[in-house]
């Protein structure tokens, strides 16, 4: 599969444009070079992975997730097409998200099945009716892309509730510019640090109006036994807000306030990297300790912001996914920039007849499932898992959808016997308050084994910075 | 500054500085028990150990008679006892853990390599015949912490909670190892200022590192007032009472500075502190040594938490 | 009908406790059956709580104790004025859009017996009456038994041991009738019933469904009619869960002795 896929750099002999500088770059060193970098990059990295196995209890330390020290590199045009793309879907997701807590515009003109917003397990009855600031419900977005040609890239999936990683694409950076200073200097990047300025200008954008002119941002975790406390007390860090926890909180009189030193603080917009179900005892899991009981209380009273807001979920579903071009036309009267995948909704009957018919060169998702679970990948399963996965579907035809098996484009990648083609996506932070931003690039994710197309870290994924050219 | 994060600050100290001062009574206690006995009929050195440490009902729970294996065992080793050197030790890394970003590289190190240490020592290192290398360790990374605290620490308000947990545990502790000679009784046949009642002072005195600064301050022989008063009211011996109410006075007036807002542990530290300066150690042995030294422990108790009260800990 | 209520909880605590929190929805709002003359949420010192609206629409009032207390109470009183409208809702508010309360949830995922349940008066066309029916047939299989089930047991559960109060019978009702296809909710509310009482320990609850042409119709399973002026309607959901009329929660170790009183009187019109 990856001889027919799409490589990035191009042929060595004539690289394309953006990769003339990496392709000469990677040319001019020895393979011991290129080694003696990937084990210093390892060593620095070993450095920071000294905070992120702290936090892990007993036995291995949490495994770091592998860096790539071949950067990936869109041109200034690229990202233009993909910049305008974004902005536009994360606009639309914001617009139907409202609608969807608010007048349901988009189901009364048929342009939705209502069962599939309202019985929504991501459908949050709790935001009925709640005006919230700006109108901005996905205030991080994390919009899955990947490539299969030189003009052709196509959203994966959306990610409204708590996208994270943004934390590697800025350590990434940091790396590259640590590791390669020269080869940096022979290009014009657009930087990406000022990520969490941007960020913290996003969340104070949303303070509810009954805020100070000054208000107080604070980044809720569920703790440092989490897997990704190292990107909440980075993130805190460098925004300067305090890292809380649930317990930290108080509402009173529907004013969320934290426990300080000096007393207790209003507390105006919060970056909440804990899920909805554990966000209040009071209005969703009872058991919850992380929570802050009556938080929602106060939300729906108008005088705390969430980001993301509760119920921003339901744009994630794998089948809502399928109406996000509809949106674009419904909500913003343009036609949508960026691509979906084509995708077979099994709950209509002749897509469903269809899907069943070529299961053998379809992946299949679970349209709540999220990190490659409850997923059937047609072309590598086995007859037996085809056959009881086509069961499956019988059953509840509503839970899944199907798409083609995409060719992901490859990108140089530094891998035990040198440097060879691999399997990439991209994830770009698109981040929505008063206007919307994008830091330049995103996290790339990269499949290290050959031929693989799985990117996700927890089955043998690693990262690459991620480069934008200036012009 | 979060409340939880100066609870946290403030707890990690405290339990650093338990576990080292945990070491000090094993430490006592042992050179205590090498001393020559004769018919004792009271209960002797380890139990008193026991009871100075407040781990009383902890221990007789589990033994039924205090040893050196058994005393050891429960205040160096065993987890089920939280102020056991190394339950301390683990207390003091959890507390460390979940406010990370607010320590110094050095003083999570300090924390987390003691606790990754000591938590690999086999029971044998526990033995009576063993345990001092142990102990000696753990005073030894103790002090490496408040190096790290004192050399590397911003002086804000994460500080000055730091170093109150430090002193408000510190004064507690020096009461309690003192309190270990009112349990300890003498042999029958031994009189008071007699040669075990001289050697069991000087054991107190070595614990806690003040033999030699005895010798300098009195260029006297070891008289139990005058170790008392070296340990309650001297301002210059650094693990007095006197000199950690001194410390204790002193942060929380930074910090009533820094905040603007002055509570019951601001008063109540300075009636300590006031008791201390003008006290005098023939009126303490007069209305008795072992009740003034109950009536601080209680009080330095309160003190503690009405500081997480004023600070909503 | 001129309906006077008082509901009192009251909380008390072996032990001192440094955090309470209660959300409550003990706040009727005014439909064409009902009009609220006087109402009042309010704590142990008569303290008006502060107010905010959940999504069904329910008016619910916040309490949050942060300082170390024993006890705590919250008090709801007030005057409301009803009217007989044959069970039919009309003008109550509806942020919500009917067919979202098709949506199955915990408390009344049906199993095979509700399913079964669902289809047994299927010859019967008018469907007020085979809804009627119905509750009846579940007030039948379900004896009144207070005790016999807690505020987690699921519809499913109670239709199989046949036990329940007023709450499982409303959620067996939701379930079948959500086989049905009709939307179906849950209403807790309060029953005067009929005479001078003394104070009771709870309030009451129980279904409305959602039939075409006619709109939302209240059925009480538990006492197989459908609302009269004797009921006061309060909070809806799609379970118990959305409309409980107390949802509270404590930090600390002590034990909690919690009790109701639930007083629903008629009152004489005044001249």
């Amino acid at each position: 599969m990856t001889t027919s896929a799409f490589d990035e750099m191009g042929e060595r002999a004539a690289p394309r444009p953006a990769y003339a500088g990496v392709a000469d770059w990677l040319a001019s060193l020895a393979p011991e070079v290129l080694a003696a970098k990937r084990d210093e990059a390892e060593l620095l990295f070993r450095r920071t992975g000294i905070t992120f196995a702290v936090y892990t209890e007993g036995g291995d330390p949490e495994r770091l997730i592998p860096f790539d020290i071949i950067p990936r590199i869109l041109d200034a045009h690229e990202w233009s097409v993909l910049e305008r793309g974004l902005i536009q879907r994360v606009r639309a997701l914001n617009a139907f998200i409202a609608d969807v807590y608010g007048p349901q515009e988009f189901i009364r003109a048929g342009k939705i099945p209502p069962a599939l917003v309202l019985h929504n397990p991501g459908f949050a009855a709790e935001m009925v009716g709640l005006n919230v600031a700006q109108g901005i419900y996905t205030h991080i977005a994390g919009i899955d892309m990947v490539r299969v040609g030189p003009e052709e890239f196509y959203v994966l999936e959306d990610n409204c509730r708590t996208p994270s990683g943004v934390s590697y694409m800025l350590e990434n950076r940091e790396a590259t510019l640590r590791l390669f200073p020269d080869l940096i200097r022979r290009h014009r990047i657009r930087p990406v640090s000022h990520y969490p300025e941007e960020l913290l200008g996003t969340l104070r954008s949303v303070a509810p109006p009954s805020a100070t002119a000054n208000p107080t941002v604070v980044l809720l975790t569920p703790g440092s036994y989490n897997s990704a406390y190292y990107e909440h007390s980075f993130l805190a860090d460098e925004m300067g807000v305090e890292l809380v926890e649930g317990a930290d909180l108080i509402v009173e009189d529907l004013v969320v306030f934290m426990r300080t030193t000096r007393g207790r603080q209003r507390v105006d917009v919060i970056y909440r990297r804990i899920d909805d179900a554990f966000l209040d005892p009071l209005a969703f899991r009872p058991d919850s300790a992380l929570g802050v009981p009556g938080l929602m209380a106060a939300y729906r009273a108008g005088n705390v912001t969430l980001a993301n807001a509760v119920g921003a979920g339901i744009a994630d579903d794998k089948a809502v996914y399928t109406y996000v071009p509809a949106m674009v036309r419904f909500f913003l009267g343009e036609e949508p920039i960026l691509k979906n995948v084509p995708t077979f909704r099994c709950s209509e009957a002749d897509e469903r007849g269809e899907v069943l018919d070529r299961l053998h060169e379809l992946v299949v998702k679970d349209v709540h499932g999220s990190g490659g679970y409850g997923m059937l990948v047609g072309p590598h399963a086995t007859k037996a898992e085809r056959l009881a996965f086509a069961e499956k579907i019988k059953a509840a035809p509503d839970r899944y959808i199907a798409q083609p098996t995409l060719s992901l484009s490859t990108c140089p990648t530094f891998v035990e016997n040198g440097v060879a083609p691999r399997h990439v996506d991209l994830r770009p932070f698109v981040l929505a308050g008063r206007d919307i931003r994008i830091v330049p690039g995103g996290l790339t994710r990269v499949a290290l084994r050959e031929g693989s197309l799985v990117v996700n870290s927890s089955q043998g994924g690693g990262t690459k910075d991620t480069w934008v050219l200036d012009g | 500054m979060l409340s939880r994060t100066a609870e946290n600050l403030f707890w990690l100290s405290r339990y650093v500085e338990r576990a080292e001062n945990m070491a000090r009574l094993i430490d006592v206690a042992m050179r205590m028990s090498s001393l020559p006995h004769g018919p004792v009929d009271g209960p002797d050195e380890w139990h008193s150990a026991i009871v100075a440490a407040g781990c009383e009902r902890s221990f007789y729970a589990k033994h039924e008679r205090a040893s050196a294996e058994t005393v050891i065992d429960h205040l160096a080793r065993d987890l089920d006892n939280p102020s056991s050197i190394l339950a301390c030790l683990e207390t003091a890394r959890q507390n460390g853990r979940s406010v990370r970003t607010a320590l110094t590289v050095d003083m999570w190190e300090a924390v987390n390599a003691t606790w990754l240490e000591m938590r690999r020592l086999s029971k044998d290192e526990f033995t009576p015949a063993r345990v001092g290398r142990v102990l000696d360790r753990v005073k030894e990374r103790s002090l490496l912490f408040g190096g790290a605290v004192a050399a590397t620490m911003l002086r804000s308000d994460a500080y000055w909670f730091s170093r109150l947990g430090t002193f408000v545990e510190r004064a507690d502790n020096t009461a309690r190892i003192l309190d270990v000679k009112f349990h300890v009784l003498l042999p029958q046949a031994e009189p008071v200022g007699g040669s075990i009642d001289y050697y069991q002072w000087t054991a107190i005195l070595r614990s806690v590192s003040a033999l030699r600064a005895y010798h300098w301050v009195y260029r006297d022989r070891i008289k139990p007032w005058l170790v008392a008063e070296l340990l309650i009211l001297r301002p210059e011996m650094p693990r007095s009472l006197m000199s950690c109410l001194g410390e204790i006075s002193r942060q929380l007036e930074v910090l009533g500075q820094a905040y603007g807002t002055r509570g019951e542990c601001h008063r109540l530290a300075g009636e300590l502190e006031a008791r201390l300066r003008f006290g005098r150690i023939d009126a303490i042995f007069q209305t008795g040594l072992h009740e003034f030294l109950t009536d601080f422990i209680d009080k330095s108790t309160v003190l503690g938490d009405e500081i997480g009260r004023h600070y909503l800990f | 009908m001129r309906i006077r209520i008082r509901h009192a909880t009251r909380y008390r605590y072996d032990k001192p406790i440094d955090l309470a929190a209660q959300v409550v929805r003990l706040m009727p709002r005014d439909h064409e059956g009902q009009r609220v003359l006087s109402w009042r949420v309010a704590d142990a010192d008569g303290r008006i709580l502060p107010m905010f609206e959940d999504g069904f629409g329910n008016r619910c009032h916040l309490v949050t104790i942060t300082r170390r207390h024993e006890e705590s109470a919250i008090v709801a009183e007030g005057e409301i004025e009803t009217a007989d409208t044959s069970g039919v809702v009309n003008g109550a508010i509806d942020p919500l859009p009917p067919s979202y309360f098709l949506r199955r949830s915990e408390a009344t995922m049906p199993d095979t017996a509700i399913q079964a349940l669902a289809h047994s008066h299927e010859g019967v066309s008018d469907p007020i009456e085979r809804l009627h029916r119905l509750m009846t047939e579940v007030r039948s299989r379900v004896t009144y038994e207070i005790g016999s089930t807690s505020v987690v047991t699921s519809a499913a559960e109670v239709l199989a041991r046949g036990r329940g109060v007023c709450q499982d019978h409303a959620h067996v009702l939701i379930s079948a009738a959500r086989v049905m296809g009709y939307p179906a909710r849950y209403v807790s509310g309060y029953l005067w019933d009929g005479a001078v009482t003394a104070p009771t320990e709870a309030s009451h609850a129980w279904a409305e469904i959602r039939i075409e042409q006619v709109g939302w119709v209240g059925f009480d399973p538990a006492n197989g009619v459908s609302p009269t002026a004797a009921y006061v309607r309060v909070a809806t959901g799609l379970d118990y869960s959305d409309a409980a009329p107390v949802r509270g929660i404590r930090r600390g170790e002590a034990a909690e002795t919690l009790a109701v009183s639930v007083e629903v009187q008629q009152v004489q019109a005044q001249q």
